[in-house]
């Protein structure tokens, strides 16, 4: 059994007095790409977010239960949530480019992280910009707004951006919902090519993609998690009723 | 809604089309009368030495002289308020939307009392800084009037770039952090780049109640027929001027009052245009 990178025990997570999150126990193994599928609004971008603390920032909002990360609880006094933050990219369902040039838009993350050398940071803006295959489209424009860029561009934009923090994960929100299936296509591909590097999380409600992607499969259902294991079982085998309504279409 | 019923769509859509244009009609018209006046009055009356020259004796009663002190004495006020508000309104407007950005009731509340602070007349901040100026035995300055016209502005600044950072998509303050930034950086190097338009437009609109108001530097600014050299001394003002010079019963003098507020208007204007012409190339890097 491959090692697991995070480690979820029992989270509770409420809004006001609306429970989202249900007893959720869960595990995302090391360097595979794992999927969390479910409909809309059953809590996938929630628990996501809940992984480098962003739910910290809803107003009204109660958790309980732990995270761990590499063995270490999440929500600890000692932890620094900006180091922690930054050891997760996350990938949003629209693509959200700071406001300022392509090459800045990369260059951000080493910037606040006090590095400061020209030399290097153009290295590796370059670097970047070339394992999101965004270079050759760029390399004559990288002073250009990142906004001027298409919808497609900047999502792979704010991978490379993303990746430029040297995190150990990525947490990718429904990154391809806003993109046609050509674009959709080559972030895919991407994020194949990264499992062997990062550990990925991926969100989804789309089972065609799940299916396409998944290594390991948590199924989600009115913010509980009714199933889940390894892509393959969970495709082929699954146990649970909801679950097999959800396979066979006969869902929503 | 019964309207829908007594005309179609379209007629309706007409209507509503025509009312906007009048209303814009209407504001152009008294913008455009507004100007007129001060034009066809001001012209005449404006010449170099109006510009260039403090008044000498006897200026208000029609003799020799012009209105530099109140031209000099406007824009330092006017730089020096707006700068000061600024530096004070910028930090409180990105504090209000990053780092109270879970406490709605809280931002509620302050924007409520900013919005009551905004209402008050500036001649009550006018008359307050006086008491406090009498109290502590200080006199008429340019300081003290920077300080009292800062604090009537600011309320108009933090509310303006308040209205502008509230807009700030949510994807972006969550991208933002995600990248590690801490709340202070989120402020500065992303909720302040991607309102650097309208920020401006905050600061450019107070500079304008700066430079034209009366009120709140009457008793603290003061007024003198000396160009302020330092901050301790008072300083003129081309509203009061304008004011002193209309109070009066000569017909040139009061031509003169006009030929002040021509220049007031271009002085307004022209850093309108130029300020934003400056900003222009912060503009293209927004999000929408
Ligand atoms: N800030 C918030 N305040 C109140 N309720 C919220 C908030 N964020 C999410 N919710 C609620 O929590 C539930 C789960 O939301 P979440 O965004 O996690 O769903 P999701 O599975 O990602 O859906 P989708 O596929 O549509 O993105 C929803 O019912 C939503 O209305
Ligand atoms: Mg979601």
């Amino acid at each position: 059994m491959n090692q697991s990178k995070i480690e979820v025990k029992d989270l509770n997570l409420s809004i006001g007095n609306q429970h989202i999150l249900k007893n959720i126990n869960c595990k995302i193994p090391s360097r595979k790409i794992t999927v969390i599928l479910g409909s809309s609004g059953c809590g996938k971008s929630t628990l996501l977010k809940s992984m480098n603390r962003l739910t910290d920032l809803y107003p009204k909002v109660k958790i309980s239960g732990d995270i761990l990360l590499n063995n270490q609880g999440i929500f600890g006094k000692e932890v620094e949530v900006t180091d922690l933050r930054k050891k997760m990219g996350l990938m949003s369902q629209r693509p959200a480019p700071l406001p300022m040039s392509i090459f800045d838009n990369v260059a951000y993350g080493l910037r606040i992280s006090g590095r400061k050398k020209k030399l290097q940071m153009k290295l590796r803006v370059e670097y970047y910009l070339k394992v999101v295959n965004l270079w050759d489209e760029v390399k004559d424009r990288l002073k250009a707004p990142a906004s001027s860029l298409s919808i497609g561009q900047q999502q792979r934009l704010c991978l490379a951006r993303g990746l430029a923090v040297d995190p150990e994960l990525i947490l990718a929100d429904e990154p391809t919902s806003a993109l046609d299936p050509l674009s959709s296509q080559v972030i895919e591909k991407k994020f194949m090519e990264l499992k062997d590097s990062f550990t990925i999380v991926w969100v989804t409600h789309t089972l065609r993609q799940a299916k396409r992607m998944a290594d390991h499969v948590i199924f989600m259902y009115l913010g509980e998690i009714i199933e889940q294991g390894p892509a393959e079982e969970f495709f082929n085998n699954p146990q649970h009723e909801i679950t097999k309504n959800f396979l066979n279409g006969s869902f929503n | 809604m019964w309207g829908i019923k007594l005309i179609g769509k379209k007629t309706e859509e007409l209507i509503f089309k025509q009312l906007m244009r009048l209303a814009n009609a209407i504001i152009l018209f008294v913008i455009g009368l507004i100007v007129f006046t001060i034009m066809r009055k001001g012209l005449p009356a404006l010449s170099w030495e109006i510009i260039s020259q403090v008044p000498k004796g006897g200026y208000y009663f029609g003799g020799e002289g012009g209105v530099l002190n109140a031209i000099v004495g406007s824009i330092y006020l006017a730089f020096g308020a707006t700068f000061l508000a600024f530096v004070i309104s910028l930090p409180s407007a990105l504090f209000i939307n990053v780092h109270l950005q879970k406490h709605k009731k809280l931002q509620d509340i302050i924007r409520l009392f900013i919005d009551v602070m905004w209402g008050i007349p500036s001649v009550v901040y006018g008359a307050f800084a006086f008491g406090i100026m009498i109290y502590m035995g200080i006199r008429a300055s340019l300081m003290a009037g920077i300080v009292t016209v800062a604090i009537f502005i600011m309320p108009i600044m933090i509310r303006g770039m308040d209205e502008v950072l509230k807009m700030v998509p949510k994807t972006l303050f969550e991208s933002g952090l995600s990248l590690g930034s801490t709340k202070y950086e989120l402020s500065y190097r992303i909720f302040f780049k991607q309102c650097i338009p309208g920020i401006a437009t905050a600061i450019l609109l107070s500079f304008g109640r700066a430079f034209g108001d009366v009120a709140a530097v009457l008793f603290t600014a003061g007024f003198t027929d000396n160009i302020p050299t330092s901050l301790t001394q008072p300083a003129a003002t081309l509203p009061l001027a304008i004011f002193f010079q209309l109070s009066s019963p000569i017909p040139e003098v009061q031509n003169r009052a006009y030929a002040a507020a021509a220049i007031l208007t271009f002085i307004i204007l022209a850093i309108s245009v130029f300020g934003r012409m400056a900003l222009r190339k912060y503009k293209k890097n927004s999000i929408n």
